[in-house]
């Protein structure tokens, strides 16, 4: 009866989607490309790739779009998810018509869709190039239920906190290499000084999430993360004490936020990173190489006013997180594999690394196509730390504990930050909220 | 529909067009039903004159009451135009055919995807599992949701109220004034933002920095008339055990007991050099005079360093800083301080003085009110939603304004009643049908309010703005991925909404009787 309610269900939705003009993803179309030579075996094929990025971000893809279809002579059209990749994608998969290829924010969406059979297996061509160019734990992010399914496209380093250089001369301070350091010497100079050290994102509750995973790694080691992240261990945790206990030392400051915990409640992500290089009420920043596109926009020089450090050591390891996308299939056909497999390749990542705001977990693209040193130096980290760096807790929850506005994990920080004394009542809710996500 | 019955009446005696047409009485039958596009006197077709006559005039007496039931049924209308020739009534299949599309889109768009929310409500969050009610018992026992049925409930006590007083207000006043055209058309123009359009706007109008939020720049530009704010936020003594000054209870003290003839040194830090003002100079030591206690108040802060708790030559003292000599939990002498920060106690008796700086000298500016923070979140919205609204009620009560009759207020003004009675005893209770529907069509409205709240709160305080349409969208697909809980949420909506269509429903029949 489910099925059959279902396929109505679907009739109607591809009505609906067909009435708003959603793509026509028909690999038939025969239009264009008639001077295709004999090598573009694809000519004729129309590709459609949902994605979430925009901007700069979404010009840099496209280059590597239209590299492939130089190649090929497939046509690739570019969808916008928007911010939330879920919502685009759930009406689509019920209504049978998904995008070809997908680009998953999260690991996590992975199990999901494959769960709800909306994902195809990929093919061993895809998987060869996956073989030589990923190291087997990037390999197991993109699988689900012992199938591959995706390839991690794009990596984001969130172990990083950016500095804006004038404002460290000024409070004649370094960048600090342990937490203490950071908190004691670092935060306290720019403090006096009459700059505020932090400027803290709260209102996107992802910076504090990645915030939290962090100092968590650096504490409580890879093997309670991994627990953590799996929830074997409780949140209620002793280990997660300590961190958040780390983490109230910001919090608990008001002069250490720019505008108090309720100023940093009301900041979402990239008007931080404005706080900090374009109002320059600011000093640091808390977050990923992604900082690079804002703090560029709001006229910063990368490498010389705005500069990152590695997030120091709050505990006995110094912590490498890891956000990414991973490209699925959700259309078996032979334009999805291929666009798939131009993006495993070495070739599709090399094109990408030589644009902006791109940073590659393929071992095989050179760090030398990087277009700035500081990229250059994030993508050796990354290839070098090999096994153990650890992929973005929250994004491997549950997306209703981990990734959703107003709920779970992100709600609970946020109200952390708003009373950083009640580490206690934080650590129940958190523990409340994620028993229920894993329950379901 | 009247015109429509009415006009084509006269072209009546078009002899070819009514023969042409009488080929197929049926299909002109069902459209005049349904659309009312083709023309009632094709039928006759020359046959039945005499029953077309009845029916002519028939319509002709009775044009109030004859187009809603041609509105409401097609059949119904048939049997009033063609009451003794049945053989010129519609095929039912024809009208079928004819009902088809409105039924088709009515049952996609609106039944089907009710029966089917009903029925995916009692299922869990992946669909495979009959889980009865329990999905909407998880409603009621979730306090997320229940705040959202309480935020709910607010919108829908103050909202409706809100705007249709205002719209009210707005349409009596405009109804006297010059240029009321202009007024009524600005006060309209929200309407044609989109909620999303209005919500960007607003979240910008509450932002809590001055120079950005609008709200708050009218706020604390109105304070700082009346108190306005001098001093040194945020200027502070360094946190560590050698400063020689310490906070204790807002003030700040000095660590050691001064005597006369000794200098107190008040080192601060946390401000900028910028912000002092332009008259500060640079700090010197103040040479105590014999029975004096003197000292200076400087930012002890060279960009770049500086040597701490002494003055480095180009550190800057604090003028007019309020300082107090306190023995004994008593204040023995006020000073204020020099440009150059220095301060001096002259005729203090013998004895050991605190020296100390009051927190009046310290105050936060006021910076305005915190539009986006948990408390103030759901007025802010609803303030932005009365923006929107105001002028939609504002119009239709207008509209109903000028179909009072006239006769009925100047009776009154002539029998002695005063303005206020005219319209607290005449104008509102005539108007009160308007009212309600502009009442209820609001209360519609804020049950289903998602956008402005989407928008304007930012995510740290959603859970507390959190409405219902926006927890069944965020439950469904906004990462809850829980469509189960999702349609549960939509048919509780529903379910709240009825009631009120239903008082619209039934208002509306009774108007048309």
């Amino acid at each position: 009866m489910r099925v059959k309610t279902t396929a109505v269900a679907a009739g109607l939705l591809m009505l609906a989607a067909a009435a708003c003009g959603g793509q026509s993803s028909d690999t038939t179309t025969p239009s264009g490309s008639a001077s295709a030579p004999a090598a573009k075996s694809l000519a004729g094929t129309t590709i459609e790739i949902a994605a979430k990025w925009t901007g700069d971000e979404q010009k840099s893809f496209q280059k590597v779009l239209t590299a492939f279809e130089e190649k090929t002579g497939a046509k690739v059209t570019y969808a916008s998810t928007g911010e939330d990749t879920g919502a685009y994608l759930g009406p689509r998969i019920q209504g049978g018509n998904p995008p070809d290829v997908a680009v998953l924010p999260q690991p996590g969406l992975v199990q999901q869709y494959a769960d709800q059979q909306a994902l195809k297996p990929l093919s061993t061509e895809v998987q060869t190039q996956i073989d030589t160019n990923y190291t087997p734990y990037w390999k197991s992010l993109g699988s689900a239920n012992g199938q591959v399914y995706g390839v991690l496209v794009k990596a984001a380093h969130k172990s990083l906190i950016w500095y804006r250089t004038p404002a460290f001369d000024d409070a004649g301070t370094q960048p600090a290499t342990t937490w203490d350091e950071l908190i004691g010497k670092t935060s306290q100079a720019l403090a006096d000084s009459g700059t505020a050290p932090f400027a803290l994102c709260g209102a996107s509750g992802w910076t504090l999430t990645d915030l939290f995973e962090n100092v968590y790694l650096s504490t409580a080691g890879p093997e309670n993360y991994d627990k953590l992240s799996k929830h074997e261990i409780p949140w209620t945790d002793p280990t997660v004490t300590t961190a958040l206990e780390k983490i109230g030392q910001i919090f608990g400051k008001k002069e250490f936020m720019l505008g108090g915990s309720s100023g940093a409640l009301q900041t979402d992500f990239p008007t931080c990173a404005t706080q900090v290089y374009g109002q320059k009420k600011a000093a640091m920043v808390i977050e990923a190489d992604f900082v690079a596109s804002a703090a560029a926009q709001s006229g910063a020089k990368i490498g010389e006013d705005a500069k990152i450090m590695p997030f120091p050591k709050a505990g006995d390891t110094a912590p490498v997180v890891l956000g990414g996308d991973v490209a699925v299939a959700m259309k078996d056909s032979k334009g999805a594999m291929a666009l798939l497999e131009y993006l495993a390749s070495a070739e599709g990542g090399t094109i990408w690394a030589k644009n902006p705001g791109y940073l590659s977990p393929n071992r095989n693209v050179s760090p030398d196509n990087y277009p700035d040193d500081l990229t250059k130096q994030l993508a050796q980290t990354i290839i070098s730390a090999g096994e153990s760096v650890r992929y973005d807790m929250s994004d491997l929850a549950p997306s209703a504990f981990g990734g959703t506005d107003g709920k779970g994990e992100w709600k609970d920080l946020q109200d952390f930050l708003r009373n950083p004394k009640d580490v206690k009542g934080t650590q129940d809710k958190l523990e409340a909220d994620a028993a229920k996500a894993w329950k379901k | 529909m009247t015109e429509r019955l009415d006009g084509p009446q006269t072209p009546r005696g078009d002899g070819d067009a009514a023969v042409a047409r009488g080929a197929s009485p049926g299909p002109d039958e069902t459209t005049e039903a349904t659309g009312g596009t083709a023309s009632v006197e094709a039928k006759p077709s020359g046959t039945t004159h005499p029953a077309l006559d009845d029916v002519a005039t028939g319509e002709d007496g009775t044009t109030s009451s004859a187009p809603p039931a041609l509105a409401t049924g097609g059949p119904a209308a048939a049997k009033v135009s063609y009451g003794g020739s049945g053989n010129l009534g519609p095929s039912p299949r024809i009208a079928v055919f004819f009902l088809l599309p409105a039924f088709i889109l009515l049952g996609a768009w609106v039944v089907y995807p009710i029966i089917y929310s009903i029925i995916r409500s009692l299922y869990d969050a992946n669909g495979g599992t009959f889980v009865g009610l329990s999905n909407y018992g998880a409603i009621f026992s979730d306090s997320g949701t229940l705040s959202t049925i309480r935020n709910n409930l607010i919108w829908v006590v103050v909202a409706p109220s809100l705007v249709t007083v205002l719209g009210l207000i707005f349409a009596v006043l405009t109804e006297r004034i010059r240029w009321a055209t202009a007024f009524k058309l600005i006060v309209f123009m929200p309407m044609a933002v989109s909620l999303l359009a209005s919500g960007v706007i607003f979240r910008l109008v509450y932002e809590q920095d001055p120079d950005k939020g609008v709200a708050n720049a009218i706020i604390t530009s109105v304070h700082d008339v009346f108190a306005s704010s001098s001093g040194y936020p945020g200027a502070r003594p360094r946190e560590n055990d050698q400063a020689p000054v310490l906070v204790e209870k807002g003030a700040v003290v000095s660590r050691q007991p001064a005597q006369a003839g000794q200098q107190v040194l008040v080192p601060l830090v946390g401000m900028k050099p910028e912000a002092l003002p332009s008259g500060a100079a640079a700090a010197k030591p103040a040479s105590a005079a014999p029975g004096e206690v003197a000292g200076t108040v400087w930012l002890d802060f060279t960009p770049g360093g500086g040597t701490v708790n002494q003055m480095d030559g180009n550190e800057k003292g604090l003028p007019d800083v309020t300082v107090e000599a306190v023995s004994g939990g008593a204040v023995k002498a006020t000073t204020t301080t020099a440009p150059d920060g220095s301060f001096h106690f002259a005729g203090l008796p013998a004895g050991s003085y605190q020296v100390r700086l009051p927190q009046s000298n310290f105050t936060q500016p006021f910076a305005g009110v915190t539009w986006l923070g948990p408390a103030l979140i759901t007025p802010a919205i609803i303030g932005a939603f009365i923006w929107v609204w105001a002028g939609f009620a504002m119009v239709l009560i207008a509209a109903g304004l000028s179909a009072i009759p006239r006769d009925a207020l100047e009776a009154a003004r002539i029998d002695g009643a005063t303005e206020w009675q005219v319209f607290r005893r005449i104008t509102i209770p005539l108007l009160s049908p308007v009212l309600l529907v502009v009442l209820v069509t609001m209360i519609i409205n804020t049950l289903k309010v998602f956008d402005l709240v989407f928008v304007i709160a930012p995510g740290s305080v959603q859970p507390n703005a959190n409405v219902i349409a926006l927890e069944m969208w965020r439950v469904s697909f906004g990462g809850g991925g829980n469509q189960g809980l999702g349609s549960a949420l939509a048919i509780f909506l529903l379910v709240l909404v009825l009631p009120f269509m239903a008082i619209n429903i039934r208002r509306f029949r009774r108007d048309q009787a």
